[in-house]
């Protein structure tokens, strides 16, 4: 049976690319280095899935010819004054610059999945700047690991194996050891609780989950890894240090970090609850590190404080610069919402939330994102591609959305898909289309074709292309 | 088929000899050609005009990661500047970072037709490459990073310059590179820890090598592979004072690896590393001893990296120098560090007219091109964006063609500064002949490109014409007149087709992307031992690394016969 | 009946990004997001067992999720429903200005549902969007 190798995954930001596909009969039958969620993705892409374009008539989704649904895209598009052009994050770079020249060409809004995700991070990084690397400098030089609001065991799950904490690198080693003996302590520690519950018949409380005095590991001249959120998760468990932060408390905690990496006084005896001798501890740690690096997730993003939250982050990460080195990312969900930002900015100088309505660029978050615009309802006819805002907006927004024609370019079948007024499948990006996208740390990896798609499944690119000259062809008929 | 006539021109032609001679140039097929008949050609009157080669850039920052980094960092800068869509352009945003389509067209737009991106992190290069397809009306190629990669810190340690030779090969293949591109060599490794080194002798933290011979190893590489274009060099120390003696040190330590007349190195943004002093606050320019030397050796090509007062967005590979540039100026700042191979970084900057060291600054880059006899040697550049943006090139042009422009600029900045300059000491006034050299012929000849910067039969038909009579318009004294015909070209012509006429976009062209394909006979051995090595350095799988021919808009390869 | 009032984090699960993955449409995917992940001290001040059903309101919206035993704990007064429409449901669609509605630290209100059940996605959809 041939096996492909070297696929790149088409899940998470991590977007590993090592990943060894065996394809049977032109179907995937196994599916090797991969996580579970990329191996659920290369298994079961089709088990869902319509393949042919759809038109709601008479309320209900019935089947169409590829033209017809192009034809109907285009109508709705080229006919709406400010349509929304939204996704992305999930389908390739190619297809994605053929989306751009569309949105630009009926003068609408393009958005992608960063307003609703890293768009804060990018709005800080606009004001502060970001100190950062590939995944590769973290994995041969990084001694310090903090994951913020970040849970990389349960959404970018070979992150830590393959780029941080457990890599091996040419000037760190893997901590993998110093884990396995620590997992062992984990486990008999629990064991033990559970047989003094058992033996004293009641449930005596768990003890607090931020330790005040540090382990030792933390203090050893070796790699460790630090993880701060707001409830103990698998990557919590697996961190030499977990420091627990209340919700919505991270701002403070992040200025008082970068008050005493600045050498200045905190008057206070506790902040969110930890004692201020703790965090100079944690301070004399991160000073004392060779390479430090932050990631940071959405728990920093989407709390109270947004970018505002961000930028302690990053000014906390650019100050102890002064002291040692260290380094920041955020940690990016779909596999190629790097890669749609970097897009988005090389054409139009925006990384999302880009108005074609002026008929050049204009960007302002708040205005010209999407979510905005939807909540003040004045958007008069939407393209979706590639992602499901109906499962994933809040929705009041997502209602707006509904209400005005639709059209969708997925391959999957999603809530948004079964909301929408055209729906046009394509073929997956990453397993029956090649293409380009970019990895969390702005690394571009290929996008790779494994099996044939449905003959009835063109690629995004391919299917936007076409509204694109439908698009054109109508206009100039209108002229 | 389009063919042309160009009527009546005057011609600038460095590289053929011609100085403003009144004659016909003939286009046919994307050529120069001896004749067209009149009756099927394209015929357009230049008399009262200048027509050159079309312009060459060779070193400005205007794709990949590094750039378009810079852009995601200035929403402010784009503000301010704008494109409107037209049937024949797409929008866009300006100023310092223009963005992809927008940089085309203004350079078209100046009558340049090559430009070269000089800063590419290799692991990075699909980016790169992505860009510049979307980087329309100009052909273009790109120099990846290599001073830094750990495979040439090892192999140059271990003297094996040979084995360096075939794996820089390599990677010039994959990254469909065109130049040996060093920054601040060992520096940036040095900066993945925070550090960097103190002058070509110091020894890179674990590598055991110095700056010096990295520069000196990858020269001889350089020759090994037959490349095009010599080693192109940001040195070691950039933008701090007293670094014209790195600068001296950078050219003369491959001063005994030049033959035949040759150069064999490429200072960039010279301006950049030609400060005297001790401090900030002693600055003086050593444009005086940089040009001396350079004027009395052969073997050394510079480019200005000319300061303009304006606000623009400095980007360099050299992480630990932009990080000074942050500390100085406090403005907001990005790094980007990129596993065995180098690192980046982003700083907004505002270079002010009353500000001693930004005015001495100024004062550096003109003084290198007028006290640099050889115009052959020296080229028009701004390091765009990092000078200023590229489309501050005319007012450049004004100056150094017109005494009484310099004068002007003069009295307008710090006092100090002033006082130190050495233009006022300088009477010399670039020709228009002079002019077509540093723009255009000598930076083709530099780059080894034989098709571009010169109208001879065979060349490209890459032309640009300027609405300006040199018989009537004394540059010198109309230089204004100057700036404006260089700002906005009468005519470009780009592969034999009117792209711009008076200043506007009138067609779009997408353009090629030259890369260097050194023909090696170890190819075998280098590709198995890069895949074994290839785990333990990157974070990438060997097959996913190389960039594709089928990659670039329209690939364009120069193959060289290598000595390896 | 006892109420309870709760900060609502919502957030990635590996259930539900490997059920995602499988299909939106898939029982996996499905019963992966429309559960609320309490403290155990939290559902037993609720007054029901595990994996009953409780109700969530937020100014926005209110849904119907079943409660299920967090290996997180303790956080009480913090509950966490993976992202997903019955995570949206909840949501506060208010940007500040950010584009950013806020997803994680609204507060809730939490009570018991069990005779109420669990809607389906087709039928959330169907209450939400009346297609």
């Amino acid at each position: 049976m041939p096996v492909v190798s070297n696929v790149t995954c088409p899940v998470c930001g991590s977007f590993c690319d090592d990943i060894e596909i065996t394809v049977k009969n032109d179907v995937i039958v196994k599916v090797k280095n991969a996580c579970a969620m990329g191996e659920a993705k290369f298994l079961n892409y089709a088990s869902h899935r319509q393949t042919k374009p759809l038109i709601r008539k008479n309320g209900e989704l019935v089947e169409v010819s590829l033209k017809e649904a192009v034809q109907k895209a285009a109508e709705i598009l080229a006919s709406a004054k400010y349509p929304i052009l939204y996704g992305w994050s999930n389908t390739s770079c190619e297809a994605i610059r053929v989306g751009l020249e569309l949105a630009e060409e009926v003068g609408g809004v393009i958005d992608n999945t960063s307003t609703v995700c890293h768009g804060p991070s990018i709005l800080s990084i606009q004001d502060i700047g970001i100190s950062s690397c590939t995944l590769g400098q973290l994995r041969h030089r990084a001694d310090l690991i903090f994951y913020w609001g970040s849970n990389p065991w349960s959404a970018h799950p070979r992150h830590i194996d393959r780029y941080t904490t457990f890599a091996e690198g040419r000037f760190q080693k893997s901590a993998w050891r110093g884990y396995l003996s620590r997992l062992t302590g984990i486990l008999s520690k629990k064991r033990l609780h559970r047989a003094v519950n058992l033996g004293l018949g009641r449930q005596t409380p768990s003890p607090p989950e931020t330790e005040l005095r540090l382990p030792s590991t933390l203090l050893q001249n070796k790699r460790k890894m630090i993880v701060v959120d707001v409830r103990k998760t698998r990557s919590a468990e697996i961190a030499d240090y977990f420091l627990q932060v209340k919700p919505n408390k991270d701002y403070e905690l992040l200025q008082a970090l970068r008050m005493l990496v600045r050498d200045e006084e905190l008057d206070v005896d506790k902040v969110t609850g930890i004692p201020v001798e703790t965090l100079e501890e944690i301070v004399e740690i991160m000073i004392g590190c060779e390479l430090g690096i932050l990631f940071f997730g959405l728990g920093l993003t989407m709390s109270q404080g947004k970018h505002r939250n961000i930028d302690a982050a990053l000014s906390l990460v650019r100050d102890l610069n002064r002291r040692t080195k260290f380094l920041i990312m955020p940690m990016r969900g779909h596999f190629n919402v790097t890669g749609v930002n970097v897009v988005f900015t090389w054409q139009t100088g925006y990384p999302y939330a880009v108005d074609f309505s002026h008929g050049y660029p204009r960007y302002n978050p708040g205005e010209t994102s999407v979510v905005d615009i939807l909540c003040r309802g004045e958007s008069d006819a939407a393209l979706v591609v590639a992602s499901d805002p109906v499962a994933h907006f809040p929705n009041v927004a997502a209602q707006k959305l509904v209400e005005k024609p639709l059209v969708v370019i997925d391959p999957q079948v999603t809530p948004t898909s079964i909301m929408a007024d055209v729906v046009i499948p394509s073929a997956f990006v990453g397993i029956e289309v090649e293409g380009t996208a970019y990895r969390m740390d702005h690394v571009p990896l290929p996008l790779k074709k494994v099996v044939e798609p449905p003959t009835t499944c063109l690629s995004d690119k391919e299917v936007l292309q076409k509204i694109l000259g439908e698009v054109r062809r109508l206009r100039r008929n209108h002229n | 088929m389009t063919q042309l006539i160009i009527k009546n021109g005057f011609v600038y032609d460095p590289l053929n000899g011609i100085d403003g001679e009144k004659m016909d140039i003939f286009t046919s097929n994307g050529r120069v050609v001896e004749k067209v008949a009149e009756k099927q050609a394209k015929v357009i009157d230049a008399s009262g005009m200048i027509v050159m080669p079309g312009g060459v850039d060779i070193h400005c920052h205007i794709a990949g990661g590094e750039v378009n980094a810079g852009r995601l960092l200035r929403p402010e800068d784009h503000f301010r500047d704008v494109e409107t869509k037209t049937p024949l352009t797409r929008s866009g945003v300006g100023r310092s970072i223009p963005s992809t389509f927008t940089t085309g067209y203004r350079y078209a737009r100046m009558g340049y037709t090559t430009l070269m991106n000089p800063a590419m992190a290799a692991l990075e290069a699909r980016h790169t490459h992505e860009e510049l397809n979307d980087t329309p009306m100009v052909d273009k190629a790109t120099y990846p990073l290599l001073g830094d990669w750990w495979f040439v810190l090892e192999y140059l340690r271990d003297d094996m310059i040979e084995e360096c030779a075939a794996h820089v090969s390599w990677m010039m293949t994959a990254t469909k590179g065109y130049a040996i591109k060093i920054v601040n060599p060992g520096g940036l490794e040095a900066w993945g820890f925070g550090n960097n080194v103190r002058d070509l002798y110091d020894s890179v933290p674990h590598f055991n090598i110095t700056p010096e011979e990295i520069i000196r190893g990858l020269c001889k590489v350089n020759k090994l592979l037959n490349m095009p274009h010599t080693i192109h060099v940001h040195t070691n120390n950039l933008g701090k004072p007293g670094n014209y003696l790195t600068a001296l040190d950078t050219m003369k330590c491959v001063e005994n690896l030049a033959s035949e007349e040759r150069p064999v190195i490429h200072i960039t943004h010279c301006q950049f590393c030609a400060f005297k002093g001790s401090d900030w606050n002693t600055l003086k320019s050593g444009a005086e001893e940089i040009s001396k030397y350079v004027n009395n050796h052969s073997h050394v090509t510079l480019d200005m990296g000319q300061v303009i007062f304006t606000d623009t967005t400095t980007m360099t590979a050299d992480g630990p120098f932009q990080y000074i540039l942050y500390q100085l100026s406090g403005n907001k700042w990005v790094n980007h560090d990129v596993e065995t191979e180098t690192s980046a970084g982003i700083v907004p900057f505002r270079y002010k007219r009353k500000s001693f060291v930004h005015a001495t600054q100024w004062s550096i880059g003109l003084e290198l091109a007028l006290l640099v006899q050889d115009p052959w040697r020296i080229y028009l550049t701004t390091d765009h964006p990092n000078g200023g943006p590229f489309t501050s090139y005319p007012k450049i042009i004004s100056w150094l063609m017109s005494q009484v422009a310099r004068e002007k600029m003069l009295k307008k900045i710090n006092k100090r500064a002033r006082k130190n300059s050495l233009l006022p000491s300088i009477e010399r006034e670039y020709s228009f002949y002079e002019m077509a050299t540093i723009t255009r012929a000598g930076q083709a000849r530099a780059l080894g490109l034989e098709q571009k910067g010169h109208l001879g039969l065979g060349a490209d038909a890459d032309i640009a014409i300027y609405n300006i009579n040199p018989e009537l318009v004394d540059a010198s004294k109309k230089y204004k007149r100057v700036r404006d015909a260089f700002q906005e070209a009468a005519f470009t012509i780009k592969g034999g087709e009117i792209v711009v006429r008076d200043g506007q976009v009138v067609k779009s062209v997408s353009g090629k992307t030259f890369w260097v394909n050194p023909q090696v006979s170890s190819t075998a051995d280098i590709t198995s031992n890069m895949k074994r090595k290839f785990r333990e350095y990157w974070t990438v799988e060997f097959e996913n690394y190389p960039v594709p021919e089928s990659y670039l808009g329209t690939s364009c390869s120069i193959p060289v016969e290598a000595k390896v | 009946m006892p109420k309870l009032k709760v900060s609502l984090l919502t957030g990635r699960t590996i259930n539900q990004g490997k059920g995602k993955e499988q299909g939106k449409l898939s029982e996996e995917y499905q019963n992966s997001v429309s559960i609320c992940q309490m403290d155990p001290e939290d559902i037993k001040l609720l007054k029901v067992r595990e994996n009953a059903n409780v109700k969530v309101t937020t100014d926005f919206g209110s849904v119907i999720v079943k409660a299920v035993k967090s290996k997180r704990a303790p956080h009480s007064g913090v509950v966490f429903i993976p992202y997903g429409p019955w995570a949206s449901v909840l949501a506060n669609p208010k940007t500040h200005g950010t584009g950013m509605p806020s997803l994680k630290g609204e507060i809730a209100e939490i009570e018991p549902a069990i005779t109420e059940k669990v809607l389906s996605l087709q039928e959330l959809l169907r209450t939400c969007f009346r297609r």
